[in-house]
Order: structure tokens, then C-alpha cells, then sequence
């Protein structure tokens, strides 16, 4: 899932400085699981923003909503509900439902209120780590699923550097060296000569450099 | 001009057998000042960030939480959880420029205990110093 982080409330508080009606917006979608703008997070959100504008002697109407996804016209629709009662949205979805809303409601003020960082799962409780980096033409077949792209600090295609100590990234100590992993895995998996499969160079136009990707599915559209 | 501050108090069922037995009257006798309101609930591990928030929202100039030790919670985490949730809100004061001592967790043992007198007191004490919370909140 996406992984976010809320932002430091004083650059929240900065960017609706003038608002005196803020609607904060969660999503029940990522950001719920990695508890950065689920309902709870809204709530808190909500009344840290009203303590900081009492604190600064503004009077300020905090509403509290949250869509089932902001990633999708259908739920971004049910804004409407709030229509006039609000002249901000302090969205805690991740990047995409900021940019959803802003698409959809032109002449609305919408506000980041996380930081969007990566694709990750949960590793432990309260701890998520990046495991794709959304590169658009996966080798998880060749790796025996664990990610290169994502997980090797130098991004190497053929691993491992020569640099990692007793299966630890040479970069950072407390990661561990996915060629490392990939190798023992492919072992274990019985595929150990996929070692021996030099990767070419890789193609990385389909990884986002060129401008925003699009997916578009013939079979879904109507 | 004196100042009593509001202070709002968060204890779980197990820490706050004190008040149970005693009753308010007992209480005061003890020294429990009459300024500090408590709550009480089935445990710490359940109170959520935003309830506490919503105490400062509602005017208190303080708030503490009284849960079991932390590796002799009822609920096994539950106070560790509080503890937890309580640092959180400290970060978020201090990032609104407000003093964080104006939480606090506690960690006391279960029962009848001057402990939890003490705690109180020592509240009292570091919240009239610190005179009122700046939040200016509506008072309930
Ligand atoms: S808006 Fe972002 S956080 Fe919400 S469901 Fe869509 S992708 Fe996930
Ligand atoms: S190869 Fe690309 S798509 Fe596949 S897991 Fe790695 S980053 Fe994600």
C-alpha cells in the first residue's frame, strides 16, 4: 500500500492560515492502514488545528470527514455534502486524492496534510519498509520476488555489489543486502542458476521519467 | 490574581481503586485536591490521542493519565500504550509551542496507594507554576 506520514502541524497550520472554515478529510483507504489519515488521524488532526488557531486567537470551524477512497471521482463526489461549509480541505489522503480533488473541484483550496513517501507493507507493528518503487516492468520472476529496484540501495540489476557483510547493505548496516536474500532464496527455491542470468540494461522508460503513466484497460472502460 | 488550573485526570479501574474506595470525601481527607477531576476507564490502552486533545480543547490547563506498571497492566500493554499515546501528544504540544509538561503519564501500582495522592499533587503543582494553558479553550 502507499505510506504516508502526517506533516508537522505548524506547516498545516501555515497553509490554511486564513481559512476560518477547514474540512479535514481522511481516507479509509492506505492511509487508514498505516494510521497516517484514517478516522482517528482526522480526529486528531482536527483538534490540533483548532488548539493551534485558539492558541494564535483565530476562530476557526473545524469540519471531520472521511471518504471511503479519494483516489476515485465516485467518492470525491460526496464532498458535495459539505458544499459551502467549508473554504479549505486539509486532505490526509495520500498525494493522490490531493491531486484527485484539485482535479475535480477546480475551484476548490485543497491541502496536503501527509507526506506520501513510498510502497511498502507493514513489517511490524508500527513499522513499514519499501518494498516496489513502481517501476512498471516488474522482475519479480527472475528474483525469486524479492525487489532489486525497491530494496538495493544502488538499484542493481546484477547483485550483489561486492560490498555487503554478512547480509547487511554496505549503505545502511541495519538493511539487509536484498542480492544477499535474492541468492539464498533462489537457492532454496531450487532456481539457483537464475544467479547466473546477466539482466541487461534496463529499460526504464516505462518508470515515470517521461511524464505521468497512464493505465488504460479496454476491457473496463465503458 | 490566584490561578487554580482545571486538570483532567485519566485512570484506569485498577489505579484509581483509591477513589473507588475512598469516594471523594475520602480523597480530599487524603489531600487530593479538589481541581483535578477524574476519569475513570475500564483501562488506559483504550484512551485515544483525540480524547485527550479534546480535554485541552475543552479548557483544561492540564491532563494526566494514571495507568498500571508498565509490565503489570491488567490488559498486559495497556498502560504502555497510554504511555505511548501521551509522548505523542507531548511531540504535538511542544510543536504548537505549548509546554508538553501539561500531560503526563503515570505508572502506579494497583490498590491503595499515597502514590496516587502524590501524583496529583505533583500536577497541581507544575500547572499552577506554569500558570494557565495558552489554548485559551472554552470552558466546560
Ligand atoms: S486516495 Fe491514496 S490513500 Fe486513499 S485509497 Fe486512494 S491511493 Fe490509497
Ligand atoms: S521490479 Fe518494479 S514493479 Fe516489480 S516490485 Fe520491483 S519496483 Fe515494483
Amino acid at each position: 500500500m502507499i505510506i504516508a506520514e502526517r506533516k508537522p502541524i505548524n506547516e498545516i497550520l501555515s497553509m490554511v492560515a486564513d481559512a476560518e472554515k477547514i474540512l479535514v478529510l481522511g481516507c479509509r483507504g492506505c492511509v487508514t492502514v498505516c494510521s497516517a489519515g484514517g478516522e482517528r488521524e482526522v480526529e486528531i488532526l482536527a483538534s490540533l488545528l483548532r488548539l493551534g488557531m485558539q492558541k494564535q486567537g483565530k476562530k476557526v470551524e473545524v469540519l471531520e470527514g472521511t471518504l471511503v477512497r479519494q483516489c476515485d471521482r465516485e467518492y470525491i463526489e460526496t464532498i458535495d455534502h459539505w458544499k459551502g461549509k467549508y473554504d479549505a480541505i486539509v486532505s490526509m489522503a495520500c498525494g493522490v486524492g490531493v491531486n484527485f480533488i484539485a482535479n475535480l473541484r477546480p475551484s476548490d483550496r485543497v491541502y496536503p496534510g501527509v507526506n506520501t513517501s513510498f510502497f511498502g507493507g507493514s513489517a511490524e507493528q508500527g513499522v513499514w519498509s519499501e518494498q516496489c518503487a513502481g517501476c512498471g516492468n516488474c522482475v519479480l520472476h527472475l528474483t525469486g520476488g524479492l525487489c532489486p529496484v525497491a530494496r538495493c540501495a544502488k538499484n542493481l540489476m546484477n547483485g550483489p555489489c561486492g560490498g555487503s557483510v554478512n547480509g547487511r547493505c554496505e549503505i545502511h548496516k541495519d538493511v539487509e543486502c536484498i542480492w544477499q536474500s535474492i541468492h539464498d532464496r533462489l537457492g532454496r527455491i531450487g532456481t539457483p542458476e537464475a544467479m547466473n542470468v546477466i539482466a541487461p540494461i534496463r529499460d526504464w522508460s516505462s518508470a515515470g521519467h517521461g511524464g505521468p503513466r497512464k493505465t488504460l484497460r479496454d476491457d473496463l472502460t465503458v | 490574581m490566584s490561578f487554580t488550573p482545571d486538570i483532567q485526570a485519566f485512570c484506569c479501574h485498577y489505579t484509581s481503586q483509591q477513589t473507588i474506595a475512598e469516594g471523594r470525601e475520602g480523597l480530599k481527607q487524603d489531600g487530593m485536591p479538589d481541581n483535578i477531576t477524574i476519569n475513570r476507564l475500564v483501562c488506559t490502552g483504550k484512551l485515544q490521542v483525540s480524547t485527550l486533545l479534546k480535554a485541552f480543547e475543552e479548557g483544561a490547563d492540564g491532563v494526566y493519565v494514571v495507568g498500571c506498571p508498565a509490565d503489570k497492566c491488567h490488559n498486559i500493554k495497556g498502560s504502555q500504550r497510554a504511555a505511548k499515546r501521551v509522548g505523542a501528544i507531548k511531540k504535538a504540544l511542544a510543536e504548537l509551542d505549548i509546554e508538553p509538561e501539561r500531560i503526563e503519564m503515570f505508572h502506579l501500582e494497583r490498590g491503595f496507594h499515597p502514590e496516587f495522592i502524590e501524583s496529583a499533587l505533583l500536577m497541581n503543582k507544575r500547572i499552577t507554576e506554569l500558570g494557565p494553558c495558552p489554548l485559551k479553550g472554552e470552558k466546560k
